[in-house]
């Protein structure tokens, strides 16, 4: 097993430097640049600005100092479009207020979604089974973009009880609406997928032995089905957990939440493109290391898995 | 709660029930109009989006300005109306030739850590903005000033030293132009020029601009930043005029959807929000005390690429000439935008100060005898049904645009008989593009950088880097250069005017209005200001 962590780890910097150079090709593909503008810049500020931040250097040296810059100082340079600030503060600002709303999404999806699919399991085809795959598919076919005006109207117009935005630090009042908004969908996912997973490992042989055994249905459910019945469920909670805390666009841009997701796109239209890579590797690295996460798990919870 | 968290809590608490408590006493009643305030003076606005810098010498954008000019005074402000009122300096005074000008600075401004704002403080500010070190998006603006040596620090052949500014002693400011310019001390007013605090620069670098480590001299200090969410801004004790400032908190919420900022602002969160396109005839039908629309600063414009790289139909005079008549103006205005924007046929903004908007042929006829007259034409240039014109025309990414977009290729294919390609494309690549020319119909819009006609009209001229048309007639550049100089500029602006109307390089459309949603208990927005100058010191909110 450790071995295997460790050739992972070793996958893992290839992997990210494939990333940093692909995503700079890319980039500097695209029209336009970060100090175009409506209003062109007369060519001496440009030039100044250019030799500001090394934007005058021939290509290759400018992959090189930003590689040799992010592995010796973990130095992600200034941000070209937010003139005050670099990327590392950009980052260490929005990254935080992402990871608090997108943990707490992940928890109510994963804890609320798993409860309700296994419990519409059990009672397949009771009212209760209705109303959950009923649920999951209103919640599924509402995107979060039309949801989270809805929540703002409904809690903040017309109720009154929670802001319709702002993050004031992460209290309780701003963060209901965001984890709402974000987790709905996929708490619809993650039950229907626990509910068909739960489905057929009732129907296995060896359920069928436990329950012959004279097992209590709880002992049954908690100790036997429900381990194997979660191998599909946490191979979709992996990257599901890193989208959540990696960013969430429409949950920054409807809340105003000032969360890395909207960040990473402003940085794209803007060609802001030390932000675009500094974000990049970040949601890199993050994939990377909850996939081997996600993996690990596996052969914790299924016996038969050996890496 | 920790105890130290406590103790601050209580004293903030008793701070503010103490500030309260001297405010209701000196402000229960507004020292000018005498209207009764309200004992709770805070401001929330709501802007787009976060602003790229809060340093005067780097700020670049609208709202960013606005920050700014709280924080920070300059030379001289702006009243209500747009006119100059005293700000650290009490007064200027100009040389004969108009070439150079003395400020006069006040005593008794002082920066929020308590040192004085001396001229000094605005030297060093003007010569770091110019120096290439910085690389401020806006050094060009020392340019548009006329100062002395401005272009040649800009572009690093010439110390920042060199720059004609000087300080002969700290209450003297004295600026040397390179030529005469009327309209000089309108730009003192402009964010680039305002001090700065060395020391603080000197010591914090480009972290000198965060709330903990900021000295400013405005009405206010910055309080709290939170980028893309929020910026909170109150007081500053030191404000040589806080005792007339009334508003205590100023906040900007960064909401990027319109429609959640209306929602909001409906239940009460902010005092003022932009109302989102097509919905003004209802907001100020159910709420005619806050729905406000005033004309802002730009111009909304087709742009026609004139080089080779274009239709070369586009080339012929009488097809520009009838794609403009064409336009339905007062549909695009009353239907489509319906926010009180008017129908444009200069490209200059009608509400600009001292301009006076000239005559042309297509703003005298009615809709019906522009069809007319557009259909002639047409047939001149030897397009008709037979054989119609195909054109493109491409925006950047907006509803909005879009919509004006759709409106106008169906009036063309209606009149004209041209059928239109419509292409969006996202706004970089949209730059790229017009800016290359590498386009044959494309959406323009120009803002003022300042309250004078030239501001518009620089653009029509044959090396204007924003000439995307690649327009070029010697006699529209002899005549901005004379109107630079000129006490009365007007007959060139009017002649220029014409021209454009002739030739027809750009097709107008229609001049801008900014349209908000605004408490209606909020006092003294500078409406008549057209550049939308505000300066939250001159604010407050009236007593329900």
């Amino acid at each position: 097993m450790l071995s295997f962590i460790a050739r992972r780890l070793a996958v893992a910097i290839p992997t990210l430097l494939i990333l940093v150079v692909l995503s700079f090709v890319l980039m500097y593909a695209a029209p336009g640049g970060p100090f175009n503008s409506e209003r062109p810049l007369p060519p001496a500020v440009l030039a100044n600005i250019e030799a500001k931040y090394g934007l005058d250097q021939p290509f290759w040296k400018q992959i090189a100092n930003y590689v040799v810059g992010v592995v010796t100082q973990f130095d992600f340079g200034p941000s070209f479009q937010y003139k005050d600030r670099s990327v590392n503060d950009i980052i260490a600002q929005g990254f935080p207020v992402t990871l608090t709303y997108g943990a707490w999404s992940f928890v109510v999806a994963a804890v609320v979604g798993i409860s309700l699919g296994a419990a519409a399991a059990i009672k397949q085809n009771s009212w209760l089974d209705y109303m959950a795959v009923g649920f999951t598919i209103g919640a599924q076919v509402l995107p979060n973009f039309v949801m989270a005006p809805i929540l703002v109207l409904i809690f903040t117009l017309w109720l009154g009880w929670l802001p319709g935005g702002g993050w004031n630090g992460g209290q309780w009042e701003n963060l209901i609406l965001p984890v709402i908004a974000l987790s709905t969908s996929y708490m619809a996912s993650i039950a229907r997928i626990t509910r068909s997973s739960m489905l057929e490992v009732l129907n296995t042989n060896f359920i069928r032995t436990a329950q012959a055994k004279g097992l209590s249905p709880s002992r049954v459910i908690f100790r036997h089905a429900l381990k194997p019945a979660m191998l599909p469920v946490l191979s979709y909670l992996g990257p599901t957990f890193v989208f959540m805390i990696t960013g969430s666009v429409v949950i920054d841009i409807f809340f105003s939440t000032g969360g890395i997701g909207r960040f990473f796109v402003d940085s794209a239209f803007n060609r802001d493109y030390s932000v675009i890579m500094g974000i990049t590797i970040l949601v890199g690295s993050m994939t990377i290391l909850f996939n081997l996460l996600v993996d690990v798990l596996y052969a914790w919870i299924d016996p038969k898995i050996r890496y | 709660m920790t105890l130290t968290s406590m103790l601050k809590a209580t004293t903030a608490a008793t701070l503010v029930f103490a500030a309260s408590a001297a405010f209701a006493d000196s402000h229960a009643t507004h020292p000018d109009t005498g209207e009764a305030l309200a004992t709770e003076q805070t401001f929330t606005y709501r802007v787009g989006d976060e602003s790229p810098s809060y340093d005067p010498g780097v700020a670049e954008d609208v709202d960013g300005s606005a920050v700014v000019r709280d924080l920070f005074e300059g030379l001289m402000n702006q009243d209500a109306e747009g006119n100059l009122v005293p700000g650290v300096a009490t007064g200027y005074e100009v040389s004969e030739d108009g070439k150079t000008y003395t400020f006069t600075l006040r005593d008794n401004a002082k920066w929020s850590n308590g040192d004085p704002v001396v001229a000094g403080d605005f030297v060093y500010a003007w010569k770091r903005a110019a120096a290439p070190e910085l690389a401020s998006p806006y050094a060009w603006f020392f340019e548009l000033m006329s100062i002395e040596n401005a272009a040649a620090v800009v572009a690093g052949d010439m110390e920042p030293s060199e720059l004609g500014v000087s300080a002969p002693d700290d209450l003297t400011l004295v600026v040397s132009l390179s030529q005469p310019l009327p309209y000089f001390p309108q730009m003192v007013t402009h964010a680039t020029t305002f001090p700065v605090h060395k020391a603080t620069v000197d010591a914090f670098g480009t972290d000198w601009t965060t709330p903990e480590n900021m000295v400013s001299n405005g009405a206010y200090v910055m309080s709290e930043f939170v980028p893309q969410e929020k910026l909170v801004r109150t007081r500053n004790e030191m404000y040589w005029d806080n005792e007339n400032t009334i508003i205590e908190t100023v906040t900007k919420l960064v909401i990027t959807d319109e429609n959640i900022a209306l929602t909001r602002y409906l239940a009460g969160e902010l005092d003022q929000t932009d109302v989102p396109a097509g919905q003004f005839p209802r907001l100020s039908a159910e709420r005619p005390d806050e729905a406000i629309s005033v004309p802002s600063a730009c111009s909304y414009y087709y742009t026609i690429n004139m080089t080779d790289t274009t239709n070369p139909a586009l080339l012929d005079v009488n097809v520009r000439q009838a794609l403009a008549m064409a336009i339905d103006r007062d549909v695009i205005v009353e239907a489509v935008l319906a926010g009180g924007q008017k129908p444009a046929y200069t490209f200059t903004h009608w509400a600009t100060a001292g301009f006076e908007t000239p005559d042309t042929p297509m703003a005298s006829m009615t809709q019906e005898e522009r069809n007319a007259k557009a259909v002639e034409l047409m047939t001149a240039a030897g397009f008709g049904a037979d054989n119609p014109l195909d054109v493109s025309l491409i925006f950047n990414t907006s509803e909005a645009h879009r919509s004006v977009a759709i409106a106008v290729s169906q009036m063309w294919k209606q009149t004209l008989g041209v059928e239109t390609e419509l292409g969006n494309q996202e706004w970089q690549t949209f730059l790229e593009t017009r800016g290359n020319q590498d386009y044959e119909i494309a959406r323009g819009a120009w803002c003022a950088d300042y309250n004078e006609a030239s501001t518009f009209l620089d653009l029509m001229q044959s090396d204007s880097g924003y000439n995307d048309a690649k327009y070029s007639n010697p006699r529209v550049d002899e005549l901005m250069a004379e109107a630079k100089t000129s006490e009365n500029p007007q007959a060139a602006y009017t002649e220029v005017e014409q021209i454009i109307a002739e030739d027809m390089p750009i097709i107008p459309v229609y001049h801008y209005a900014e349209v908000n949603m605004q408490s209606a208990d909020l006092g003294g927005w500078p409406f008549t200001n057209f550049e939308q100058n505000w300066y939250s010191k001159d604010l407050y909110k009236i007593a329900e």
